[in-house]
């Protein structure tokens, strides 16, 4: 206990601790994409795919909701915690300091953080629980997103938290295994060329499907 | 080539500073950035008033002194330069150049643009080092050292503890620093006994010394006049996931006092 309590007091600790739930997420990320693009197998396969997982699968969606949970929470602890050391850490600014290398990804990873955790809760109010929904009904997976992307502004939503979930993976997915050592020296190490097509496949597998309905490819 | 100059003054480590400008007259293209200092400092002198403070030693780029934040960028315009490589020429005639000092709670400013990092010192002395028993010295090539693990600890220890890193950080971290010195002794035979210990008690006092987290932005390693790797970072925090993972509660007992 000793020890995880000095690993979690450390900032490398909490790091970690951001890395791995990262991670969890990302692979959260890539089964929920996945999931999601038997909308254009059709109605019957998607609300059965629903059905499969509230049906016969309800144990393991009930464990993936209860780590993932908690992955968020802790991530956002970590995260958190970090940014008020950090802030403490420069206590007077520079009057001027010029970035050389920091991505757009990495400048932006906190609040693009913050609007991916808004845009979760309102996605869970929105097609889980269905109380931010026009016209939701229990079930009717397909109907559901049909109906809800007939909302302009929520499908445009949608496209935004896509853009933001790309960008935050792209450093996100490259900083982690560099923060759990598990990255090859390299003579570039900045440079990234499978976290750039993660993050691409990630948010344009998610973005098709409101793309897909407000363009009326699906209806 | 002629220069106006935006200088961080500040009297002593208590005093509030503020940016005071100054012309930069009649500078030869081929004076280095602290040349150009001394020539400013000599006509403040000559007028009776107090010279700009800044720290130097060697000028030739090995000490680490000579730190200072030139137009937002630390040691200046050049790669792999520390301030005093840096010449005028690197800049354009009549440019405006801001110059401040590094800015981290674990840097205060003791007087404009010098700093106190004895920070960096601290962290070294939590286990920066081997312990050598005394006696006879052993005969160099009794430890066999493979050339690409001597190559990259030696690159790892061309860190001169200068501060850029940390300067150069959003975060304020000194990961690249520590992970630099944790790196060039891990990667070596001789570093290898004390290993897990020391990643352990280096990482405990930089946290200490109230430095930020990494972020892997990359702003230290472009900042690093020896253009160290942020590989040292992965390493330092590999050897420090291991060293909390294999730490016995006998061990547990006893941090801090190694």
């Amino acid at each position: 206990m000793n020890m995880l309590l000095t690993f979690w007091r450390s900032t490398i600790g909490k790091k970690v601790v951001m890395g791995v739930t990262g991670l969890i997420g990302l692979g959260f990320v890539i089964g929920h994409m996945a999931g999601n693009l038997q909308a254009f197998s059709g109605a019957e396969k998607l609300d059965a795919y629903g059905a499969l997982l509230h049906g016969p699968l309800h144990e393991l969606l009930l464990i993936a909701r209860v780590v993932l949970i908690a992955a968020v929470i802790l991530h956002i602890t970590a995260a958190y915690q970090l940014t008020m050391i950090s802030r403490a850490a420069r206590p007077v600014d520079y009057a001027g300091r010029k970035p050389q290398v920091s991505t757009l990804a990495s400048k932006t990873l906190k609040w693009g953080g913050v609007l991916l955790l808004v845009f979760i809760v309102f996605h869970i109010l929105h097609f889980t629980i269905g109380t931010v929904h026009p016209d939701f009904v229990d079930g009717k997976v397909y109907r559901n997103l049909a109906t809800g992307f007939e909302v302009k502004w929520v499908a445009a939503f949608y496209l935004v938290a896509m853009i933001a979930l790309g960008m935050h993976l792209y450093h996100g997915a490259w900083s982690s295994m560099r923060t759990l050592g598990l990255a090859r020296q390299s003579a570039h190490p900045l440079k990234r060329y499978l976290p750039v097509a993660l993050a691409i496949v990630i948010s344009l597998g998610f973005a098709v499907i409101p793309l897909a309905f407000l363009l009326g490819v699906l209806r | 080539m002629n220069f106006t100059l935006k200088v961080w003054r500040q009297a002593n480590a208590k005093s509030a500073g503020r940016l005071e400008t100054y012309a930069a007259k009649e500078i030869p293209s081929d004076a280095s950035f602290l040349e150009m200092i001394d020539i400013v400092n000599d006509h403040l002198e000559a007028d009776g008033k107090e010279p700009i403070a800044f720290a130097h030693d060697c000028r030739e780029g090995i000490c680490g002194s000579c730190s200072m934040m030139i137009d937002g960028v630390a040691h200046g315009p050049v790669k792999g330069a520390a301030t005093c490589q840096v010449h005028m020429r690197s800049f354009k005639d009549g440019q405006v150049i801001t110059i401040e000092p590094w800015r981290s709670v674990a840097f205060p400013v003791l007087k404009d643009l010098v700093t106190d990092r004895s920070a960096f010192d601290r962290i070294i002395q939590a286990g920066g080092y081997i312990s050598a028993p005394t006696g006879g010295a052993r005969d160099a090539n009794e430890i066999l050292v493979a050339k690409s693990d001597s190559d990259s600890a030696m690159d790892a220890a061309a860190c001169i503890g200068c501060g850029a890193c940390v300067a150069a950080c959003p975060n304020g971290s000194a990961s690249l620093f520590t992970g630099a010195k944790i790196a060039h002794l891990a990667r070596l035979p001789q570093g290898q006994p004390e290993r897990y210990k020391r990643v352990e008690l280096m990482v405990a006092q930089m946290d200490d010394e109230h430095f930020g987290h990494c972020t892997l932005y990359g702003e230290c390693q472009a900042a690093c006049p020896k253009q160290i790797s942020i590989d040292v970072i992965g390493l330092m925090n590999r050897d420090y996931i291991v060293a909390m993972a294999t730490k016995t509660p006998d061990m547990a007992g006893a941090s801090g006092h190694g």
